[in-house]
């Protein structure tokens, strides 16, 4: 089973500590721009909604990149980028649907989240409020099962 | 200096159109770390103490510290600085949200507003890109408004700080609202904005903060995490009823001013509670850039009278538009709060000097016909109409624009005004607690709760519990409260982090933060030189030790019920004890040996 970054934006409160922690481990600064995960606060709805690389089973990024650099891991799961390999030609920018992997000026290369690697993600380190959390199960896919089971066990008639 | 500290300014000359980065003055960064004590240094070197608030020869400076954009914390906080048209005094303003960080993700430490525009602009920050563009379009404009319209024409990812049409209209206590909810509150710094004619500034960064020791930084801020979380206050309470918390709380300790100090009791603290707050119109809660703790309130008026949506009020705002205006009407001090937060005024001194015109109305001081209409204690929406006025200039609101001290005093009632060096009190009966009677008299921004809070050992036990009553040894509580606290407004984090750290867990952040060796005598001894640089230039503008004072009503009038009835603020068993203890001579003024050892004279 691979390991995932699962996200309960319910918890979150919008203060931008997974930014922040990502970018200072992996870029050695404190520097949202420079993360591998993105928290956005909306204001108006008072809504905190946080999105990583879901390390996709048939990743986008890979069957795009013309040089092979991208892999999909097993077991991690995790979808690496290989330095070596990667020329910047930002072919896997174009092809993620969802704006997840980006090429870094500074390095020529391309970015994106990879678990961090054998530690556990630095985001999910220091989330304040547990809304990111790191498992093989999908738990708070359960926890929503378990509300819904609940609902339809409250309107059960007794007898 | 590349470390903690970026070692640039950016030097806005208004009267000229001119935008310049400047190197940050290293020594000055090292003994004033950054925020509020570098800012002050800056202030004091740069504006003779003398100056009119409101004229261009004054200086408006926004300042970052260097652990301002990390983590850690709550490290997100900025710091206004500037003399103050309320007070006279020197003022600095602190506030969170997001807006600070991206300051420093854009490459700056601080800004320095200088002189007056001809007209009115705004600044634009993009990364090192920086302009000075048309505000014409947006003055008037209420702060939320103002701020869509900046993101929508200079770039939608930017963080926005602006004042309201109070500000502009020099409302002596205007603040400058960020990230549209968050405000630097007091002491007026938005009507300085406002009296140069600038509306806003926007930035944008891409960059970011480096740190000297990485791997000993993020230690420091584990520990801090595990601090923060075990922390009654911090790690639950904040978090869970936000500052409201405390509405309870301070009743029940018979502290809570209530018709303008009359009393220390609310009948209706119940009604306008944080257990109200959240059963009512709390939406959820939310954190700055940064923050741990998560105290800000999402709130939307729904099933009301009122309409209208934002964040808050907050504590000291539930008691301004609320107990001390005898108001125990939610909804109404909801939509009043709103209303500041969307005209740009310290809700605080909003609140308090419509109190003070309930009292002068109820004891005939004030007709009717002057005002508009009767304004009694406990009338809500005459409260909600004062501040709107208020907020707008307008009719008998600019009269109250001037703040209590004025509006009392031009009534022949000056006493009636519940003020330190014009500043109104926030929500804490100085009789009650002896500490903050103390902390308000010698506040070097007039009576202020975020100088010195004594709250802390005095109500909430932390870090230990001290008797309120008690007046021994409250002199020594308020300068160490007061110059830890200059510390923590200096480096760039939340003053509400310092119920669960020490001087210690600041000492660490800022040594491996910046690479200078920061030790705890050393952080103190930084605290010490702010206060003392403040006071001098205090001095120096024609605030002098005789205002290091209460209104007659804490000095003279004891408290008529609660667990402190009888009591008085006992400030002359303390203040002598106070200037001895800050190493003053006995007339307030500090020496010259003083001076020379924190390398100020």
């Amino acid at each position: 089973m691979q390991k995932l970054i699962r996200i309960e934006p319910e918890k979150c409160v919008g203060c931008k500590t997974c930014e922040l922690a990502c970018s200072f481990k992996n870029a050695g600064e404190f520097a949202p721009s420079k993360s591998r995960i993105y928290n956005e606060v909306f204001l108006e709805e008072a809504k905190f909604i946080t999105v990583t690389c879901m390390q996709c089973d048939e990743p986008w990024c890979e069957k795009a990149c013309p040089k092979a650099a991208i892999t999909k891991q097993m077991p991690s799961g995790v979808v690496f980028v290989d330095e070596h390999r990667c020329v910047g030609c930002r072919t896997c920018v174009s092809a993620c649907p969802f704006g997840m992997i980006k090429y870094v000026a500074e390095s020529g290369k391309v970015d994106k989240c990879n678990l961090c690697g054998e530690d556990t993600p630095e985001c999910v380190a220091f989330c304040p409020t547990a809304c990111l959390t790191v498992d093989e199960e999908d738990k708070p896919l359960r926890q929503k099962i378990l509300r819904f089971v609940n609902t339809m066990k409250d309107g059960q008639v007794e007898g | 200096m590349s470390k903690g500290w970026h070692g640039k300014l950016l030097r806005v000359d208004l009267s000229a159109g001119t935008c310049n980065v400047e190197a940050l003055n290293e020594e000055w960064a090292k003994d004033y770390i950054g925020g509020r004590g570098l800012a002050s240094k800056y202030l004091v070197e740069e504006v003779p103490a003398d100056t009119d608030a409101l004229s261009a020869d004054n200086k408006l400076i926004m300042a970052t510290g260097p652990l301002t954009g990390t983590y850690g914390a709550a490290n997100g906080r900025y710091m206004v600085v500037t003399k103050s048209p309320l007070t006279g005094t020197i003022a600095s303003s602190n506030s969170g949200g997001y807006f600070p960080s991206e300051l420093r993700y854009a490459g700056y430490d601080m800004i320095i507003f200088e002189g007056a525009s001809p007209h009115p602009v705004y600044l634009q920050i993009h990364n090192d890109k920086v302009q000075l563009v048309a505000a014409l379009h947006i003055w008037g404009k209420p702060t939320q408004e103002a701020e869509d319209a900046i993101l929508a024409e200079f770039h939608g990812d930017a963080k926005v700080a602006c004042i309201g049409p109070a500000g502009e209209k020099q409302v002596l206590f205007a603040n400058i609202m960020n990230d549209k909810h968050r405000a630097a509150g007091r002491s007026g710094v938005g009507a300085v904005m406002g009296s140069k004619n600038l509306k806003a500034v926007a930035v944008r960064g891409t960059g970011g903060v480096k740190v000297a020791d990485p791997r000993a930084y993020r230690d420091a801020a584990m520990e801090t995490y595990g601090m923060l979380r075990a922390n009654p206050v911090t790690g639950e309470g904040l978090g869970a009823l936000g500052t409201p918390v405390l509405v309870n709380i301070i009743n029940q300790a018979g502290s809570l001013p209530t018709r303008n100090s009359q009393t220390g009791t609310f009948e209706g603290a119940e009604a306008i509670s944080g257990e109200t707050l959240a059963s009512t119109y709390l939406k959820r809660n939310k954190s700055c850039m940064g923050c741990f703790i998560g105290c800000g309130r999402v709130t939307k008026l729904s099933g009301s009278r009122y309409e209208g949506d934002g964040e808050g009020p907050e504590y000291e705002t539930l008691w301004s538009l609320g107990a001390t205006c005898g108001v125990d009407d939610l909804a109404a001090v909801t939509k009043a709060n709103y209303i500041c937060n969307e005209y740009g005024l310290d809700t605080i001194t909003a609140g308090s000097t419509v109190a003070c015109a309930m009292e002068l109305f109820e004891k005939g001081l004030i007709k009717e016909e002057e005002i508009g209409m009767p304004l009694k204690f406990g009338d809500a929406d005459a409260m909600v109409k004062m501040i709107e006025l208020t907020a707008k200039n307008e009719g008998f609101g600019a009269k109250l624009a001037q703040g209590s001290y004025r509006l009392a005093e031009s009534y022949g009632a000056p006493e009636l005004s519940m003020t330190s060096k014009k500043l109104e009190f926030p929500a804490y009966d100085g009789r009650g607690l002896q500490g903050m009677a103390l902390q308000y008299a010698t506040s070097n921004r007039g009576a202020c709760h975020v100088r010195g809070y004594l709250v802390s050992p005095e109500v909430l036990g932390l870090p230990e519990k001290i008797d309120p009553q008690a007046t021994e040894g409250k002199a020594t509580w308020a300068k160490i409260f007061q110059d830890f606290t200059a510390v923590v407004d200096s480096s760039g984090v939340c003053l509400f982090t310092t119920f669960a750290l020490g001087v210690p867990q600041f000492a660490k952040f800022c040594t491996t933060a910046t690479g200078e060796p920061y030790t705890d005598e050393k952080i103190l001894e930084v605290g010490d030189r702010i206060y003392n640089l403040e006071r001098v230039f205090n001095l120096k503008s024609g605030v002098d030790p005789s205002q290091d004072t209460l209104p007659k009503r804490l000095l003279k009038e004891p408290l008529s019920e609660g667990p402190y009835k009888g009591a008085v603020a006992k400030l002359s068993e303390m203040l002598p004890e106070y200037y001895e203890v800050r190493g003053w001579s006995t007339e307030g003024i500090p020496t010259d040996e003083k001076l020379q050892t924190l390398g100020l004279a």
